[in-house]
């Protein structure tokens, strides 16, 4: 086990720089750089101090000999500094010599977006699993129809209009929640009961709007999964042994049909990280989707690289993550690793 | 396969749901507010004032910042030498006078005594001179430092003197006085301007000084106490961080901001429709110093040709754009200066739409439909153009009507609508390109010279349309030189005219600059003056029984 483990790990490495390679050229190919952005067309600007921008930041290099460089500032662990954001450290923090620290943008931006997210997935799970399995058992009877119904127009309402629609709602009409932002103005002056309230209040509409938005494909996962378990011959078996139907669907059931939300939520693992740019922008939070799309816009280099490496490692890490809770989970995967 | 045929039995029933959502959505009532905001209040200082920003700033050293983000918040932050007042005339703000040589090549600038930045210390001539040192350092990377580095000797005699020598007279020197925001050298000097701390933590001296950043989120400005142009009213300045225009305009509607840019549409038809917004938004509308336009690229043919740009400019209806794309809120212009101001020539008229005479142009030009399939052609090849034009909206649309209006006469065009940053290095820098639809946001000061010059038409410049034109040349490099005021305007008309009259570009319009204000803001010019609304924002002021509730999340102000 613990030799497959090492394995893996060291297989993540190559696959890293692969990764990084590509991703490198395919930024490279989209035409334009920092110095091409709206705000330096503007009269007063010269192409001498844009070109000089250029050489600063190596981009007058070939493509390949900027990997290099960056390549090699990776091999110490460093991210490098937007180029866009008045020099800001792209990953973690860093300290001047007069003790004043400046956070990193990752490591601004990434906790807010697993928060959501997690919590989002966490809402959609608690939701999926007993739908789906409400579903299955009632299969083809009006609440099996219901609940496929009630998922298909979530699946089918475009997340930034039910956004829209719910804040004009709630925000504007009848002022219950707060329309955008992740906390109030006055924030700072509150006791911490109205500070908790204040950051739920913020956070319900972000949260909820995709966890509703993405039931769809989780409650049928799981109803199919209870549908397949159920023509099994082990359920057959349960139920010849005279249990009731509560141990067969909870015991002998469930356990199986959820081993494939493992894989699920392995995938969904980039998801977690990546943010969406929608939401973020609609709800204005200042999450990784609305980082990358806007280090994207601004041809920001070393931030689009620092997302996707450390967006991919997240990733890879969570695959085998997912790979170990199946072996978990399943004593038949188990056994082959450990063969293996 | 079973699941499919279920959802197509359950699919009729849809609108059902659809009603029912909708009927949930409208059974909310809005909060009644029964404030008359339109009641006159005396003068009084206190209150918050909540603005809304699309995009966070990077810094607050806009020299470095460079985006308008970062300028909006550091120029309630910091000074600048001079200003210009409500009728665009130069005035002091830092200085108290200034005076130029009688050689023309030398400002002395005079400080207004005891100036102090924010945090108590004086502010002299050194940090007039240490923040020209700073912007046309060789490391440092403003994009406006050129016309700092014209200035080839700066000296302090004093500390309340400030002098600049210039090699030759350099008529828009004063206008870039007014737009370099001074440094306080003490807390700068022996520091990187690139990371240095100072950018999230500026200390100024203007009105106001910065409380807190909270990233992503919101700036908080309060009231500085030592402001050495003495106390603005308005207390506390927050701008939050909203991306979303749509969740700005949502903010506006339940009173969580107190302004926002707007679009045409909201201007002019949502707003107008809703009563309960009219009751306390005030709307402006004031003219930008940008317009819209056509350029060609002059070395393309058949641009080259004076008669088929003209012939393009009078088949082009105006008017019909700025009806149909701006919803009438702008201006057609017939020179590239702000309607109403001195440089613009009130003797000019904008191109009519006369397509006739469009026609008999380009049959002069050697354009006729040989082959009768309703495109001109010459020599055997048909007129047919692409234009391009970077994704925006209001550009496209502009484009779709020139379309529309030269199919009339016989040219055929194509659009095609481009990202930004590649629209500008694949497109604008390599010359590959027919007609663009583009725009112009310009200074204050009327020298154009990077944009029109001869000279200014390498790869990366701004003359990209590759205009050449030695009357042009000429103007502009007079109107350089031109330290007096009069003979500068008439320069300038001048060039103007001789610019219309060779149309290397179309003016499609000047669109006007829209904003909604909640009428608990008091103190604001309407109409607007030549300078805009935002000239005497520190004269804004909201009196008290209009002030939000602080505690509350997103109260309705008290009655």
């Amino acid at each position: 086990m613990l030799k497959y483990l090492i394995k893996r790990v060291l297989w993540m490495i190559p696959l890293l720089i692969g990764i990084s390679l590509i991703s490198f050229f395919i930024m490279h190919l989209a035409p334009g750089d920092i110095t091409n952005n709206e705000a330096s067309f503007n009269p007063k600007s010269s192409e001498e101090s844009r070109q000089k921008l250029r050489e600063l930041y190596n981009l007058d290099k070939p493509v390949i000999v900027q990997y290099g460089l960056w390549l090699k500032r990776m091999g110490t662990l460093d991210f490098g500094n937007s180029f866009a954001s008045h020099q800001k450290p792209v990953f973690w923090q860093t300290t001047d010599k007069d003790g004043n620290v400046t956070k990193g943008m990752i490591q601004e931006a990434l906790p807010i977006t697993l928060f959501i997210n997690i919590l989002g997935l966490i809402i959609t799970l608690t939701l999926a699993i007993p739908l789906g399995i409400i579903a299955a058992r009632k299969y083809t009877l009006w609440q099996d129809k219901s609940i496929t119904l009630f998922n298909f127009i979530g699946f089918s309402i475009p997340g930034f209009w039910l956004s829209l629609l719910l804040m004009y709602w709630l925000g504007v009409m009848n002022n219950w929640l707060p329309i955008s932002g992740l906390h109030s103005i006055n924030y700072e002056s509150l006791d911490t009961w109205a500070k908790i309230k204040d950051s739920i209040s913020h956070l319900i509409l972000p949260v909820i709007i995709p966890s509703v938005t993405g039931l769809a494909g989780i409650t049928l996962f799981v109803k199919n999964g209870m549908l397949d378990v159920f023509h099994q011959d082990y359920i057959t078996t349960a139920r010849a042994k005279g249990l009731n139907e509560h141990q067969v669907v909870y015991t002998h059931a469930l356990r199986n049909a959820l081993l494939p939300l493992i894989t699920i939520i392995g995938l969904s693992i980039p998801g977690l990280i990546g943010g969406s740019v929608i939401a973020e922008t609609i709800f204005a939070i200042p999450g990784m989707g609305k980082l990358f799309f806007d280090s994207v816009m601004m041809r920001d280099f070393p931030v689009i690289m620092g997302i996707l490496t450390i967006g991919s490692a997240l990733t890879l890490l969570g695959n085998l993550l997912a790979d170990i809770a199946y072996a978990w989970a399943d004593p038949r995967v188990r056994r082959g690793v450990v063969r293996e | 396969m079973v699941q499919n045929i279920r959802l197509n039995r359950l699919l009729p029933l849809l609108p059902i749901y659809v009603v029912c959502i909708s009927a949930l959505l409208s059974c909310g009532k809005s909060v009644e507010d029964t404030t008359d905001y339109n009641k006159q209040y005396p003068t009084e200082a206190g209150g918050t004032l909540i603005d809304a920003s699309t995009a966070e700033p990077s810094g607050l050293i806009s020299m470095v910042a460079g985006e308008s983000a970062s300028s909006a918040i550091s120029s309630h932050i910091f000074n600048s030498l001079l200003k210009y007042d409500k009728n665009l005339d130069l005035e002091g703000e830092l200085v108290e006078n200034w005076q130029i040589s009688s050689d023309h090549k030398t400002i002395t600038f005079k400080l207004k005594p005891n100036l102090k930045w924010a945090d108590g210390k004086p502010l002299t001539s050194a940090d007039v001179l240490f923040t020209w040192k700073l912007v046309t350092d060789e490391k440092t990377r403003s994009p406006y430092a050129s016309d700092y580095q014209l200035v080839k000797k700066a000296t302090t005699p004093d500390a309340l003197t400030f002098s600049v020598t210039y090699d030759q007279a350099y008529a828009p020197a004063l206008d870039s006085w007014a737009g370099l925001q001074i440094l306080p050298k003490h807390l700068l000097e022996n520091q990187d301007i690139h990371t240095t701390a100072f950018a999230r933590n500026p200390v100024g001296s203007h009105y106001y000084k910065l409380d807190s950043w909270t990233h992503g989120e919101n700036l908080k400005l309060s009231r500085n106490p030592t402001s050495v142009l003495g106390a603005a009213k308005i207390d506390k300045l927050v701008t939050r961080i909203i991306p979303d225009n749509s969740a700005q305009f949502l903010e506006l509607m339940a009173d969580n901001i107190d302004l926002m840019a707007l679009d045409p549409i909201k201007y002019s038809r949502i707003i107008p429709a809703r009563p309960e917004l009219q009751k306390k938004l005030a709307l402006y509308k004031e003219l930008g110093n940008s317009y819209t336009y056509l350029g060609f690229n002059l070395k393309h043919k058949p641009f080259d040709d004076i008669r088929v740009r003209k012939a393009i400019n009078y088949a082009i209806d105006k008017q019909e754009i700025i009806d149909g794309v701006y919803l009438g809120l702008g201006i057609n212009i017939a020179s590239p200066y702000k309607p109403g101001t001195r440089w613009s020539n009130p003797d000019l008229q904008p191109y009519s739409y006369d397509p006739n005479k469009a026609k008999t142009l380009l049959k002069e030009a050697g354009f006729i439909d040989s082959d009768g399939d309703g495109i001109l052609d010459r020599d055997g090849k048909p007129f047919s153009f692409e234009i391009i034009t970077n994704q925006n909206k209001e550009r496209e649309k502009s484009a779709v009507l020139i379309q529309r209006r030269l199919k009339d006469i016989g040219i055929d065009v194509q659009i095609r609508a481009i990202e930004w940053a590649s629209f500008i290095s694949r497109f604008i820098k390599t010359g590959d390109f027919d007609a663009v639809v583009l725009g112009w946001s310009l200074g204050l000061d009327p020298d154009q010279f990077s944009i029109w010059h001869s000279s200014q038409n390498q790869p990366g410049q701004f003359n990209f349309i590759g205009y050449n034109n030695p009357q042009i040349d000429q103007l502009l490099e007079q109107g350089r030189l031109e330290m007096d005021i009069d003979k500068r305007t008439k320069i300038y008309h001048e060039f103007a005219k001789v610019l219309l009259e060779d149309s290397p570009i179309i003016y499609l319009s000047a669109g006007y600059g829209l904003s909604a204000i909640h009428k608990r803001v008091k103190g604001i010019d309407s109409p607007a003056p030549p300078a805009g609304i935002g000239y005497n924002s520190h004269e804004w002021y909201i009196p008290s029984p209009l002030r939000r509730i602080e505690t509350g999340r997103n109260e309705i102000s008290a009655n």
